[in-house]
């Protein structure tokens, strides 16, 4: 067999590779469907613009929405911190593209760099290991109650009871129940932080976890934190972090001090990732060292200089493929990696500033406080929702409503360190504009953003799923 | 705000209601569960045959607010179901007593309805 420039003969046996456009010009015919005939239509009814018109219309749909880049965006408990854009940058690279089935030895400067990674955040969160398959901050959460629970059962310890304080994120009553656990709800206390009569009543032999928040969603550190890890402990239970507020924290104070032992990162919250709309995303978890031993397969170690993937003894298993939700993880690593250990203080220092500096503003009633990174104030005689919609006329995103129930008409409020004063005294100024409002302009509002008030009730019945314009129907 | 709560039915603290008249119940939601939840969008009911357990879940009501399982106050058998909620699911909110109503049941145990609570017991939960 020899090869020429673009085929190959073979004399032998007088075969003979014709060149391209050697070959019928028709070789596979779109004509033919091996669908039948009744399931085939030859037109579609789709919009069939041109391409300016095309990027005109999502250039339109972008200016109707208001984003971090069109001014403050305050929801409480989110985090929606302004994502500096030089993490697109890193996570854009061509190096960064590597195919994920590649050898362990062919790819040591990515291994390296989730080894660091795993370092970075073990560090932050006082852990002594740390994963970073988890696809989101809800299935971090999944993925840290299934090794508390793994770890029990290795003990051959029977737990199905999962504590949680009424005012956390609903995301970690879904998890323990989705874990298989019954939820038992702390009421909080008088002060809005954990009632430790009521955790000592709750909590025993059944409890496999307390999962708590810590500042917890009103804003507040729970102050008796190591009184309420050793109440766990001593009945067996593990502690869980949920890391939605960890951006208080930030090099001032670790959970793993604290006496947790399980947590979660939302790297979208605290570490300048997109935020969700389906992903991706990226939910880190950390454990301390008893517990390493169930993190998912595969985990990442140092072996002698070199970096590998390896399988925990007692993995839990596989919660995502691959190296989880890479390019997410990048941008986590560049973020930190750009602000280092001063910058992280500076962050949560700011976010903390500004969280007070806003309260002590707006005319709302403000219960508890002072405050870490948000706060949540009370539209009082006002509709939270109502309230929230008007503050759209004023030019600003409002913070979140209705939630943590604990606070009645709650305006849940965290303006996150990326925040200036000026900004900070617009958002107020809307605050206080929407307080001294009347019901009926509440009512109407919002009358001045592309879209007016939503018929949430009939959007929902009759949901319309079609791209046409009214008129045309 | 005082809500009705009609004396000719008995309740569930989980904010349902049933009618009781002789071997047939008639359930619904009350209310002060339909104020809750707020603009209902949407119910999921069981098919007619299906078996009912006191107390356990056998359908679902989504509103703007929530969604929420719906408990049994009694055990047996469905033997009607309100279609008219499939395309109007608002009927909940403007007459969950009457139009409103979910299903018909077919009482397996007349005795379980004693545990139920009575007008005045489930007034006295909601104030």
């Amino acid at each position: 067999m020899k090869y020429d420039q673009a085929r190959w003969t073979d004399d032998s046996e007088d075969r003979y590779e014709p060149l391209l456009s050697e070959k019928a010009s028709k070789t596979v015919d779109i004509e033919d469907s091996s669908l039948p005939d009744d399931l085939t239509r030859d037109n579609l009814s789709l919009p069939d613009p041109a391409e300016p018109e095309l990027a005109r219309h999502y250039t339109r749909l972008s200016q109707m929405n208001y984003g971090v880049e069109s001014g403050p965006f305050p929801l409480g408990s989110c985090t929606m911190k302004y994502n500096p854009s030089f993490t697109e940058d890193v996570a854009a690279r061509a190096d960064a593209a590597i195919h994920p089935g590649r050898p362990d030895s062919t790819v040591q400067g990515t291994l390296a760099l989730c080894h660091r990674l795993q370092d970075y955040l073990g560090r932050i969160g006082g852990m002594d290991a740390v994963t970073l398959q988890p696809p989101a901050g809800a299935a971090g959460e999944f993925t840290g109650i299934q090794i508390a629970k793994a770890y029990h059962e290795h003990n051959d310890d029977e737990r199905s009871e999962v504590v949680i304080p009424d005012s956390a994120h609903g995301t970690n009553f879904a998890t323990a129940a989705m874990a298989g656990y019954e939820v038992v709800e702390l009421p909080s206390g008088d002060d809005g932080r954990v009632d430790i009569e009521a955790l000592e009543a709750a909590v025993g032999d059944d409890t496999a976890a307390l999962m708590l928040t810590n500042p917890n969603t009103l804003g507040l550190f729970e102050r008796d934190i190591e009184h309420i890890a050793d109440i766990v402990h001593d009945a067996g239970g593990l502690l869980y972090y949920d890391g939605a507020n960890l951006n208080a924290l930030l090099g001032r104070a670790r959970p793993g001090d604290m006496g947790f032992d399980v947590m979660h990162y939302n790297v979208h919250k605290t570490f300048a990732t997109p935020h969700g709309g389906g992903g991706p995303g990226a939910g880190p978890v950390g454990v301390r060292e008893e517990l390493a031993q169930f993190l998912p397969n595969p985990h990442v170690r140092e072996r002698g200089g070199n970096y590998e993937h390896y399988e925990p003894d007692h993995s839990i298993g596989k919660v995502h493929g691959f190296y989880g939700n890479w390019p997410v993880l990048l941008k986590t690593f560049a973020y930190i990696a750009r602000l280092g250990d001063e910058g992280l203080r500076d962050a949560s220092a700011k976010a903390v500033l500004n969280a007070n500096y806003l309260a002590e503003q707006i005319e709302y009633e403000v219960p508890f406080g002072p405050f870490h990174h948000e706060f949540v104030a009370s539209a009082g005689e006002q509709d939270a929702a109502d309230a929230a919609k008007r503050m759209l006329d004023y030019g600003v995103h409002p913070p979140t409503t209705k939630w943590p129930e604990i606070v009645d008409e709650a305006l849940m409020t965290e303006p996150t360190e990326g925040e200036t004063r000026r900004s900070l005294d617009q958002l107020a100024a809307a605050f206080n504009a929407v307080a001294s409002d009347s019901d009926a302009e509440l009512a109407d509002a919002p009358s001045r953003p592309a879209a007016k008030r939503i018929d949430q009730a009939t959007a929902a019945r009759n949901p319309r799923l079609s791209w046409q314009a009214l008129d045309d129907t | 705000m005082s809500f009705d709560v009609p004396d000719d039915l008995r309740y569930l603290e989980s904010h349902e209601w049933v009618r009781v008249a002789g071997d047939t119940a008639k359930v619904g939601i009350t209310a002060f569960a339909q104020d809750e939840l707020g603009d209902v969008v949407f119910v999921e009911l069981p098919e007619e045959g299906a078996e009912l357990t006191a107390g356990e879940d056998f359908g679902v009501v989504e509103s703007i607010k929530a969604v929420s399982d719906v408990y049994a106050p009694v055990s047996g058998t469905v033997t009607a179901v309100n279609d008219r909620l499939r395309d109007e699911p608002e009927l909940l909110n403007e007459d969950p007593f009457g139009d409103g109503w979910m299903l018909e049941v077919e009482v397996a145990d007349e005795s379980e309805t004693d545990d139920l609570l009575s007008p005045d017991a489930y007034r006295d939960q909601i104030e």
